[in-house]
């Protein structure tokens, strides 16, 4: 048993494609890790393996099971986006990624918790309970996709999928010392995907290495006739295999990695030693300027409240999910079930969207907000002139204690300082563990330019090697 | 700064009904959160246009060919009430 959840998800299929374990042994396995949960992972895991339709034996992911955020509609599975506003909600059909997956060979193992409606950097907003970080139980696995990172850093789930809007995927990869991939937007499709902000949300992977995310993006990718943002892909996703980084450029922008981001004197030393390997490998590493990138936060919490507003507008009781005040009109039944339904998060984020939308203030938020997005692309545009990649601690802090933040709304809001700015720009970013600062996994992010996922996890291989990152503490 | 009259406004466009207590705490919680954002009205950006999408997809449409959608029975099971062969909702006006 030990030795099979030892394996990344990449070994398993090659030791199912060679023969040597059976598929359904490695579901078994996993999904009584998964279902143990006592990390609060999980939302829901399956009863059984997949019987052998549709899961044919030779696919290209070797039906290694994958752990998926609660936030994919699956159809006849619960899908509840970590709210009590959709508790037992069942949908009719799937999210594309996931079916792209399960066609691909990956059967759904579960869905894992998160904060609501991807609400939350530390998913303490979910409304099924906290989930713990298998580094230390006593702390926080980062969000919103927190279920998906604890789970596959566990060894509850071999791989998993999560979404990130401003850091969902990366951060909590980070904080549990895992890989986390958020694509270029318009990448994968959206469909099925419970929105969030519409214009920031992308679905990606959350792997134990750079292979294993290289393997499932590959499936996950494409133009979905059902999500009119999705884009064509240009070329494929290769797997990595780089052994250096000879004639990368990377910028460290300075506006982000300096004092204003309030990055932790261990996270700083992490990050520094991460850049050393890679100018052995190299790489080259100059300074580089993302001017406006520290307004990226609060621009950023403008758009996607102002955007969450108006997707939220949809839990209404009258199609699905949780209904309070029946009896009563129409208007009070809306806004009691709404009071009930949703947390506190995300009543915040739906005030302070529906104000920075509202008559009178419309122009000097969400409108100064979308130009301020627009001098973040430019700056990206500009330093991706000079540089390959632009490389920054993916977190300011390690993982830290539930309840440490939950007081003050602004400081949590804080955890997105450097992940936000590649969301608003809309390009790809991953982060790989760079190490351990008293005990606790540190993330370190590369961004690269629209479409740049090949080179960018060819890039994190050549790290992640050097790095020789041991993340078998948090699955013991 | 909102006040509580703001608040309670902002709260009915939400169609989100708040607690006394809740109103409270979101004019204090949303001014701090505003106090931190507004420092981007300080920055120049005459003549900047607004992006509300990072990829340029103008006018995505598909050919306009009739498709079957789920079955009516599949979308009702969810409901919390139906009516016949549609959502029941109480009346606007009744209380």
């Amino acid at each position: 048993m030990s030795e099979l959840i030892d394996l990344t998800a990449a070994q398993a299929a090659d030791r199912i494609g060679a023969g040597e374990i059976s598929p359904a042994e490695l579901f078994e396995t996993y999904r009584q890790r998964a279902a143990a949960n006592e990390l609060n992972a999980f939302t829901w895991v399956a009863d059984a393996a997949p019987d052998g339709d549709g899961y044919a034996h030779n696919t290209p992911l070797g039906r290694v099971p994958i752990a998926v955020k609660d936030l994919f509609c699956t159809e006849g599975v619960p899908s509840q986006a970590g709210s009590r506003i959709l508790e037992g909600y069942r949908p009719p059909y799937t999210a594309t990624v996931v079916k792209q997956l399960a066609e691909a060979g990956a059967p759904l193992l579960g869905k894992t918790n998160q904060d609501e409606f991807a609400m939350g950097s530390s998913n303490e907003n979910s409304g099924f309970g906290p989930v713990l970080n298998p580094w230390d139980r006593t702390r926080v696995p980062g969000g919103s996709s927190g279920g998906s990172a604890a789970a596959v850093a566990a060894g509850l789930a071999p791989w998993a999928i999560g979404t990130d809007t401003g850091g969902s995927i990366r951060q909590p990869a980070a904080l549990c010392g895992i890989v986390g991939l958020k694509p270029t937007y318009g990448a994968c499709s959206r469909y099925g995907m419970i929105a969030f902000a519409s214009s920031l949300d992308q679905a990606g992977p959350l792997t134990r290495d750079v292979t294993d995310a290289a393997l499932i993006l590959r499936h996950m990718i494409g133009r979905d006739p059902r999500d009119c943002t999705s884009l064509e892909y240009p070329g494929e996703i290769e797997l990595p295999k780089a052994d250096d980084l000879n004639g990368i450029r990377l910028g460290v922008p300075e506006d982000l990695t300096g004092a204003e981001g309030g990055v932790e004197p261990g996270v700083r030393d992490s990050f520094d030693a991460t850049l050393k390997l890679a100018e052995g490998l190299g790489a080259s590493i100059e300074a580089c300027r993302l001017p406006h990138a520290p307004h990226a936060l609060s621009a950023y919490y403008l758009i996607a409240p102002a955007e969450a507003s108006a997707n939220l507008a949809r839990f209404d009781a009258v199609r699905y999910g949780l209904r309070v005040g029946g009896d009563e009109d129409l208007a009070t039944m809306y806004s009691r079930t709404r009071q009930v339904g949703f947390g506190s998060e995300v009543k915040r984020r739906i005030m302070l969207g529906t104000y920075a939308l509202s008559s009178g203030y419309y122009e000097a938020y969400y409108g100064t907000a979308q130009k301020v997005r627009t001098k973040i692309a430019e700056d990206f545009h500009a330093a991706f002139e000079q540089f390959d990649f632009i490389v920054t601690p993916t977190s300011p802090w390690t993982a830290f204690e539930l309840g440490a933040k939950t007081a003050d709304p602004l400081a949590m809001y804080l955890n997105d300082f450097l992940t936000v700015p590649m969301s608003l720009a809309g390009t790809p970013a991953i982060s790989i563990p760079s190490g351990l600062s008293d005990g606790l996994p540190v993330g370190f992010q590369l961004a690269g330019p629209a479409f740049s996922e090949s080179r960018l996890l060819d890039a994190a291989y050549a790290l992640e090697r050097a790095i020789g990152f041991d993340g078998s503490e948090a699955r013991a | 700064m909102l006040d509580h009259t703001q608040v309670l406004h902002v709260a009915r466009l939400a169609r989100l009904e708040l607690s006394d207590d809740e109103v409270g705490r979101m004019a204090a919680e949303l001014s701090h959160v505003l106090d931190h954002i507004e420092k981007i009205r300080e920055l120049d950006l005459d003549g900047v246009p607004p992006t509300s999408h990072v990829i340029d997809v103008v006018n995505a449409l598909r050919a306009d060919v009739p498709a079957p959608s789920l079955a009516r029975e599949v979308i009702l099971a969810a409901a919390p009430e139906r009516l016949n062969d549609g959502f029941g909702v109480p009346s606007p006006g009744a209380a």
